[in-house]
């Protein structure tokens, strides 16, 4: 499509032609009924002055006869603008006037009627005027008229006025619609080719918006909020995708080359069966890391969670403690739980279980103090403490470990950071992530703190909405409490 | 564990062949359907200890085959198995009839104990004992005592349902995972070893000033408690 036609195509262009021809029309038509009322005033006013000079006639007729009236009719033709006269004896035969030719019927019937006449004169031209007919005693007749000159130049004023206001209203109506076109035609031009860049993979553009809060801008806001929303999953897609292949791919040549190795290098049964079970060890971490992403992904793109369970935190704290305790043993760490009764949330049971264990793991796995400092830290417990802050669930997991610098926390949350020192120890380094993601699926965040020393992560979840209480079952617990004892 | 009849229904015929292959070297008959509605006209014949259902099937997908299933008043025990992770996934498995729910990829030691343990637990309803008994160990249900030779043991809670769950299924294999959602309620993956650290503290208290260990490992699959193990 041409320039040209794109902007006559334009909508704008098309909708402000469409306004011009109206107020065109309704130009058209104020001017049409002035012209009338402008007319039919003057034909009145014509009318009244006819009416006036008959009867004036008719009383020189009534008083001194046809003689006298034939004698003042041919005086008065030839005053300068005379009127239109002619007066004819009972048959129609001219007696006097200076109308010559004329219709034979227009003398038929008295009453006022234009009629088109030619003057007497040499410069015998057609003319319109309007007549009065008479008819007086003994059947003679008197035709008074007046020329129409002047009601036609009346109706050409009007003619040209309206003309000229069509011509005006065409040349302003077409100028004003080809501003409006291009103007909006280049908006939306501009946000075309934004669109086009977008489309073209380049997220971090922009659709214009010109600042004038108008509905093409509200649009072109409402337009970019959605790209916002989608360079932000598209973000965690490039980010998953990486990771993937970034932590996918090290455990997978492994495990090929644990496999080539076998088939290579050969050997006995034994060596093969090796070969095997490290094997089916590898694919279960790759299991595992796999699984991890994908719930991960799921609760970054806003994932379901299934229909929310109320969810008891300190109750989920101390199962997941009671499961790590014998680890902690062996660690030689002292596991202990402070949680206050009914913490509820709102959530998957499942998932918040997972998140607490991943974070009593971690601080199992990096909360031992430093072998050769142990004497001068404090008394090395991984502490859990579950309580109510306002709305929230606040559950804290610390530890009196080498703790994480200040500037690495935010960076151990992403998904694989695994710090210098722990790459060592087994692990997906995907344990912190995964609990932040389930925060995140429930509306909760999880943050990284400074123990003094050691490390303290907080995982903070909206309180479930209190629920009705119900006396029933604590008095009976009481009861039962006061008969144990 | 003596032979069992199992149904593998399973769209993958590669997957089914190797399935039925190593349920018929574990000492079971198994029968495969590659599709919905012949695995639920096979399972409608009876006769089966336990079905093994994809949930990705042709013709007849495998959450409406246990429902129907369950309509004609069908109890055969149902294993789901299901390549979708979501987050409920397995209470929808659960929820439709299905007896037990197990995620690919799989290993095969995983599902044979959990088919094992289901097609043990015989029909539902039934009254469960409340004395259990292995050789000369006892676990009393209701007044929560564990003796073993007369001599009372002493268990923290967790550990007596560690042991009540074992000996529930005495003589067959209890995975890990099988500890865990059954004992703890979790489902999730621990990643490190604390269920072999607290099985080995209740196999200290009931095993250790014994002649006789009656708590064994499986080798890559999980433990087994019975009569003369080692």
């Amino acid at each position: 499509m041409t320039a040209l036609g794109k902007l006559f195509g334009a909508t704008a262009f098309r909708l402000a032609l469409a306004i011009l021809m109206l107020s065109a029309i309704g130009a058209g038509v104020v001017l049409t009924v002035i012209a009338w009322q402008v007319i039919s005033v003057v034909d009145r006013e014509i009318a009244r002055t006819i009416d006036a000079e008959a009867k004036g006639l008719i009383d020189a007729f009534d008083t001194a006869g046809i003689r006298r009236l034939d004698a003042i009719i041919e005086a008065r033709k030839r005053e300068p603008g005379a009127s239109l006269y002619l007066l004819t004896n009972p048959i129609g035969e001219p007696l006097a006037g200076n109308v010559e030719q004329i219709p034979a019927e227009v003398l038929l019937h008295p009453g006022f009627l234009p009629i088109i006449y030619r003057g007497s004169g040499a410069t015998g031209r057609d003319r319109e005027a309007l007549v009065g007919v008479y008819i007086l005693p003994g059947g003679f007749r008197l035709l008074i008229g007046h020329d129409l000159g002047d009601r036609a130049r009346i109706e050409a004023v009007m003619v040209h006025a309206l003309a000229i206001s069509l011509v005006f209203f065409a040349a302003l109506g077409a100028a004003g619609a080809l501003f409006v076109a291009r103007r909006v035609l280049k908006r939306i031009d501009d946000m075309n080719t934004s669109a086009q860049g977008i489309m073209a993979g380049d997220l971090t553009r922009r659709l214009p918006v010109s600042g004038s809060g108008d509905e093409l801008d509200r649009l072109a806001e409402g337009l970019n909020e959605m790209l916002g929303r989608i360079a932000v999953l598209m973000e965690g897609l490039r980010e998953v995708s990486d990771n993937i292949a970034h932590d996918l791919r090290t455990p997978l040549t492994r495990l090929r080359n644990h496999a080539e190795a076998a088939l290579a290098f050969g050997g006995d049964a034994a060596a093969y069966r090796q070969a095997l079970e490290k094997t089916i060890e590898e694919s279960d971490g790759l299991i595992r890391i796999f699984n991890a992403l994908l719930l991960i992904a799921r609760a970054e793109a806003g994932g379901d969670l299934g229909p929310p369970q109320p969810v008891d935190v300190g109750e989920a704290a101390r199962s997941v403690a009671e499961l790590y305790e014998p680890i902690a043993e062996e660690e030689g760490l002292a596991l202990t739980v402070h949680a206050e009764d009914g913490l509820k949330v709102r959530g998957n049971h499942e998932l918040i279980g997972q998140a607490i264990a991943n974070l009593v793991d971690n601080a199992l796995k990096y909360g031992a103090p430093n072998k050769s400092s142990a004497g001068a830290w404090p008394k090395p417990d991984v502490v859990i403490a579950a309580k109510r802050a306002g709305g929230s669930v606040v559950l804290t997991v610390a530890d009196r470990g080498p703790g994480i610098a200040a500037a690495d926390r935010t960076r151990v949350l992403d998904r694989f950071v695994r710090l210098e020192g722990s790459r060592s120890r087994p692990g997906s380094g995907l344990g912190l992530s995964l609990a932040a993601a389930v925060a995140r699926m429930h509306g909760g965040t999880v943050e990284l703190e400074d123990n003094r020393p050691g490390l303290r992560v907080r995982l903070t979840l909206p309180a479930a909405p209190d629920e009705p209480a119900q006396p029933q079952a604590p008095a009976e617990l009481v009861l039962n409490d006061r008969n144990a004892g | 564990m003596s032979d069992m009849r199992i149904l593998i229904i399973e769209d993958d015929r590669d997957a089914a062949q190797y399935l039925a292959k190593a349920f018929r070297e574990a000492g079971h008959v198994a029968d495969q359907a590659n599709d919905g509605l012949t695995g639920y006209d096979l399972a409608l014949e009876g006769g089966y200890d336990v079905a093994v259902v994809d949930r990705m099937l042709p013709k007849m997908d495998g959450l409406t085959l246990v429902g129907a299933l369950r309509k004609q008043m069908n109890e055969t025990p149902v294993l789901i198995l299901s390549a979708l992770g979501q987050v409920d996934d397995r209470v929808k498995g659960l929820r439709a009839g299905g007896d037990d729910y197990l995620s690919k990829p799989y290993a095969f030691s995983e599902l044979l104990a959990r088919v094992e343990a289901l097609a043990r637990r015989g029909p539902k309803g039934a009254p469960e004992e409340t004395v259990l008994r292995v050789a000369d160990l006892t676990l009393d249900r209701l007044s929560h005592k564990v003796t073993r030779r007369s001599e009372e043991i002493v268990l923290q809670p967790r550990e007596f349902r560690l042991l009540e769950y074992l000996m529930q299924n005495a003589g067959k294999v209890v995975t890990r995972t099988m500890l865990l959602e059954h004992v703890w309620d979790y489902h999730f993956d621990p990643q490190t070893n604390v269920i072999d650290v607290h099985v080995s503290r209740l196999r200290a208290k009931i095993d250790r000033d014994f002649d006789a260990p009656l708590l064994s490992t499986v080798r890559g699959a999980g433990y087994m408690i019975r009569d003369g193990a080692r």
